[in-house]
């Protein structure tokens, strides 16, 4: 055998052990958030579709709005960033991991359950924080200036709007089989992108803009657009709709979650 | 004594109105490889499953490495190494992010360069996982199951997909955890895989075990069990042979042309056979005296029809 002395002996003897969380924690959801940006689909729908809706509906006069459209679009698209990728990106990749298996491989080593989500939210924040990066940059570049004052209400809407996304990307990714996530994802996403459009149209106060604001994406965009572009405290149905979004698919999605 | 690795008893698992293991108990002693032999359907990858911690035991004890899989994971998890069947990773991740999720779960982990190294993957290691063959599915997750240095490895059909050389890799590699004290579990429907590397088979059909033993005790001929099987024209007339052979011996032709002599095969037996052909005025061909396999062992027990 040229084989015989592959293995020296003593190789494998045992040395079980859990690693330390936050390694396991830093690897998972690094990992998870070069996946996400590598994905062209998921990158598509993460950043370059917002931005191109960012310069494409602030240059061209599209949209009706009252003053700057840039004040007007730039919270919106910020809104719908965070519906791609906590929503539809994580719905689409988590149907497909678990189709791979790899929930089931995760569970199986030393890593606890909870850890696995933790995992999977840490790398949704950190999509949410590059994209809040560049179209912010962008958007700046365009002229936009938003108000001091609302940027730590904004701030706050854009934690709860990623976890109320996250929660209901969890909820369908998680529990139907991959390809029927990826058309409801999909589909789901287009709808409330137009509802998202038909928002910029409509009053807040008319008919139409008041079931959008029971949405989550319209109680994001509208939350987003009293906070930066007034500078004024937004409804407080925002952060209610946001709030009871989440805790209602988080509920569910923690008895519908499958591993495989 | 120490305590086994793997102790199950009276086991069942219902899916529905199927029962999927039926009263199944093994025992598995530490630094040991037992091999799960079984049709499709069987109960393997249920049973391991369960000493995994993935399902819930419907009755019967569990004990893996002491623990309860059903109530102490937490505990357990960190000792084991587990390949699933059909392998598991991020369909985009490639073979050495993967290593390194799950090394980094660990405490004193295989340096994952070497893993992918021994296991022929280090010329895909940049390859999303979707994109590699399955036999390269196949060995990332069996590094998978072994960056961890586990004390114990649960490995559900490990060869299945692979070619002939990274089979005998896999079973090598086996051969070495052996050596080194960790205790395997594995699960197989390829007899010459657990006659070559188990210490014990476990031959399961209907969730419930047919047999049990060393390969070499479950293939010891009993004595009647041996056969001297030749090939020669078809309808010969065995009166005069089964006449003339040693008591305890009989012959019959098994499918036109092949017979076969069962009982005590001794030269004196040999001798009989070819004097009656030379009789016959025929020439036996492929004439031999063969030891029963683990194949017709498990057939014997498992039935020959094809299952659905």
């Amino acid at each position: 055998m040229t084989t015989a002395n592959r293995f020296a002996p003593g190789t494998f003897t045992p040395a079980p052990g859990a690693g330390k969380r936050s390694a396991m924690l830093f690897t998972q959801a690094k990992t998870e958030t070069l996946l996400a940006l590598r994905n062209g689909e998921q990158a598509l729908l993460t950043l370059l579709i917002p931005l191109a809706l960012l310069v494409g509906l602030t240059v061209l006069p599209i949209l009706s709005t009252t003053g700057p459209r840039i004040d007007s679009v730039a919270p919106r698209i910020i809104a719908l960033a965070i519906l791609s990728s906590a929503f539809t990106s994580q719905a689409i990749s988590l149907g497909f991991d678990r189709r791979y298996g790899v929930l089931k491989r995760l569970a199986a080593t030393a890593i606890p359950r909870w850890l696995i989500v933790g995992g999977r939210m840490t790398s949704a924040v950190a999509v949410v924080v590059i994209q809040l990066v560049v179209l912010g940059v962008v958007a700046a570049a365009l002229g936009w200036q938003p108000r001091a004052a609302g940027i730590g209400w904004a701030l706050l809407l854009i934690v709860l709007g990623t976890l109320a996304f996250g929660a209901l990307g969890v909820l369908l990714g998680g529990s139907l089989r991959a390809d029927i996530v990826l058309a409801l994802a999909n589909i789901i996403w287009f709808v409330l992108l137009l509802a998202g459009a038909a928002g910029i149209e409509s009053s807040v106060h008319d008919h139409a803009g008041g079931i959008l604001l029971l949405l989550p994406s319209g109680a994001l965009a509208e939350g987003l657009y009293t906070a930066l572009g007034h500078g004024t405290t937004p409804l407080w149905e925002s952060t209610v709709v946001l709030l009871v979004w989440g805790a209602v698919a988080a509920g569910v999605a923690t008895r519908t979650t499958k591993l495989t | 004594m120490a305590v086994a690795a793997v102790d199950v008893s009276g086991l069942v698992k219902r899916y529905g109105g199927t029962t999927a293991v039926a009263g199944l108990g093994l025992s598995l002693p530490t630094g040991t490889v037992l091999a799960l032999l079984g049709p499709n359907g069987a109960g393997k990858t249920t049973t391991v499953e369960i000493c995994e911690g993935f399902r819930t035991a419907d009755a019967g004890t569990v004990r893996v490495l002491g623990l309860d899989p059903a109530t102490q994971g937490a505990q357990l998890r960190p000792r084991i190494g587990v390949m699933p069947q059909g392998g598991g990773a991020y369909p985009g991740v490639r073979a050495d992010e993967m290593l390194r999720v799950v090394g980094a779960c660990a405490a004193h982990p295989l340096d994952p360069a070497w893993l992918l190294d021994i296991l022929g993957l280090e010329s895909v290691r940049r390859t999303p996982y979707k994109r590699l063959s399955g036999g390269q599915q196949q060995r990332l997750s069996l590094a998978c199951a072994l960056i961890g240095r586990p004390e114990l490895v649960f490995l559900d059909e490990p060869t299945a997909g692979m070619d002939p050389q990274a089979r005998r890799l896999v079973w090598e590699l086996i051969g070495a955890l052996r050596a080194d004290g960790v205790t395997v579990l594995l699960t197989t429907h390829l007899m010459e895989e657990a006659e070559a590397l188990a210490d014990h088979v476990v031959i399961i059909d209907k969730g419930t075990v047919a047999a049990e033993g060393s390969p070499a005790e479950l293939t010891a001929s009993a004595v009647d069990d041996q056969r001297l099987t030749f090939h020669a024209r078809a309808a010969l007339p065995l009166g005069l042979l089964v006449t003339a052979l040693p008591e305890g011996c009989t012959a019959i032709e098994i499918t036109p042309g092949a017979y076969q002599v069962r009982g005590p095969i001794s030269p004196q037996v040999v001798s009989t056979v070819t004097a009656w052909c030379a009789q016959q005025g025929v020439l036996a061909d492929a004439m031999q005296v063969a030891k029963r396999s683990l194949e017709d062992v498990f057939l014997d027990l498992t039935g020959r029809e094809l299952r659905s």
